[in-house]
């Protein structure tokens, strides 16, 4: 008995590229591949993921609406956005529009999540080895 | 929003709750067919009661059959199981098993995007239903490693034969496993770090 075949839609990736070194000549680190989503966009908040990590930095004030006071509640400790979602039965973008809300209130704190990149970051992904083998 | 402030307050139970040093997530997200162990497998290696998050995705309609030549639009609702592991204090992993039909998984923005890789859990009865999202993947540079979810009656074929049928490169890991048992799915999740790994040795990481 052979099994089906899968008809390839793409050709084989090319192979990659030579390293390009970083702007101003000299690699820094030329280790990072997952890096902090966002964390050197000028200004520009980064979008919420779903694994972006939220922390009350509040009480919540007595002009929160129910479920502001409900994430405020849930986040004592950090959570993710996910699971504030699921806790509070909300669909992911209406999760992310309140917490945006609380961001602009300067009521939550976001932890930005780990994001693949096209540079490397050995370091991170022999962490999670190391925490996978002691599971 | 169907919030309601009643008592039963839900929420993270004590030992769910993350250290405050807690200060960045990974994903991880887990694909494959209708009932391949996507679930089971989110279940075994997850610190928390896994948990549901949903979207709802608008799509115009593409019905072939739609001779009115109106702009329909239908909206579904995509549920998505998650669990979650903690590597460190710092650091915390999570799992995504998506369900129901593929061509939703990928109109959801931020799943792939920036997840670590994947893993295909195959079901060998079942083997073209994987098809499709490997095509995906590869076409968004998504890194992913193949598990062959073994099920007592499904059709075994020697590995380098599913490899060729898959028409998987050489260097993408294809593993065995039972992902009911939790140091089998642990096994799955270390192959696709080790293969994260050595892609960045190689450079070849996009
Ligand atoms: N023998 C065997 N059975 C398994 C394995 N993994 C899952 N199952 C069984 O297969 C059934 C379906 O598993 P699920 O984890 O619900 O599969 P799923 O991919 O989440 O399914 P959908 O969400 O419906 O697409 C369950 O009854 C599991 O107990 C496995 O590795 N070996
Ligand atoms: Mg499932």
């Amino acid at each position: 008995m052979t099994p089906p075949r899968r008809q390839r839609r793409y050709p084989a990736p090319e192979p990659p590229p030579p390293a390009k070194p970083a702007k101003g000549g000299r690699q820094k680190n030329p280790e990072r591949l997952y890096v902090v989503a966002g964390a050197d966009e000028d200004g520009a908040r980064a979008a919420l993921d779903l694994v972006t990590l939220v922390v009350a930095r509040a009480d919540p004030p007595p002009s929160a609406t129910p479920e502001q006071a409900a994430v405020l509640r849930l986040c004592g400790a950090p959570l993710s956005v996910a699971e504030l979602s699921a806790y509070l039965n909300l669909p992911f973008s209406a999760m992310t529009v309140l917490i945006t809300e609380l961001l602009t209130a300067e009521l939550v704190q976001a932890r930005a999540p780990i994001v693949r990149q096209a540079l490397p970051d050995r370091s991170l992904l022999e962490a999670v080895m190391h925490g996978l083998q002691r599971l | 929003m169907d919030y309601n402030g009643s008592d039963t307050l839900p929420g993270p139970r004590a030992e769910d709750h993350l250290p405050h040093t807690a200060q960045a997530a990974a994903k991880i997200v887990i694909v494959g067919g209708f009932g391949v162990g996507k679930t089971t497998m989110v279940g075994s290696v997850s610190e928390i009661r896994p948990l549901t998050t949903e979207e709802t995705m608008t799509q115009a309609g593409i019905g072939i059959d739609d001779n009115y030549g109106s702009e329909s639009k239908t909206a579904t609702t995509v549920a998505m199981d998650f669990g979650r592991i903690s590597i460190t204090d710092q650091l915390v992993l999570y799992l995504f098993g998506t369900p129901g039909q593929q061509r939703f998984w990928f109109l959801w923005n931020g799943l792939f995007e920036g997840a670590l890789g994947a893993v295909v859990l195959v079901d060998t009865r079942r083997l073209e239903v994987s098809f499709d999202v490997m095509g995906r993947l590869e076409e968004r540079g998504v890194p992913f490693v193949v598990a062959i979810n073994s099920f007592p009656d499904a059709p075994s074929y020697p590995l380098p034969e599913l490899r060729s049928a898959l028409d998987l490169s050489e260097e993408i890991p294809m593993v065995e496993c039972d992902v009911r048992r939790r140091a089998s799915s642990r096994d799955v999740l270390l192959t696709l770090m080790r293969y994260l790994h050595s892609l960045t040795m190689t450079g070849s990481l996009r």
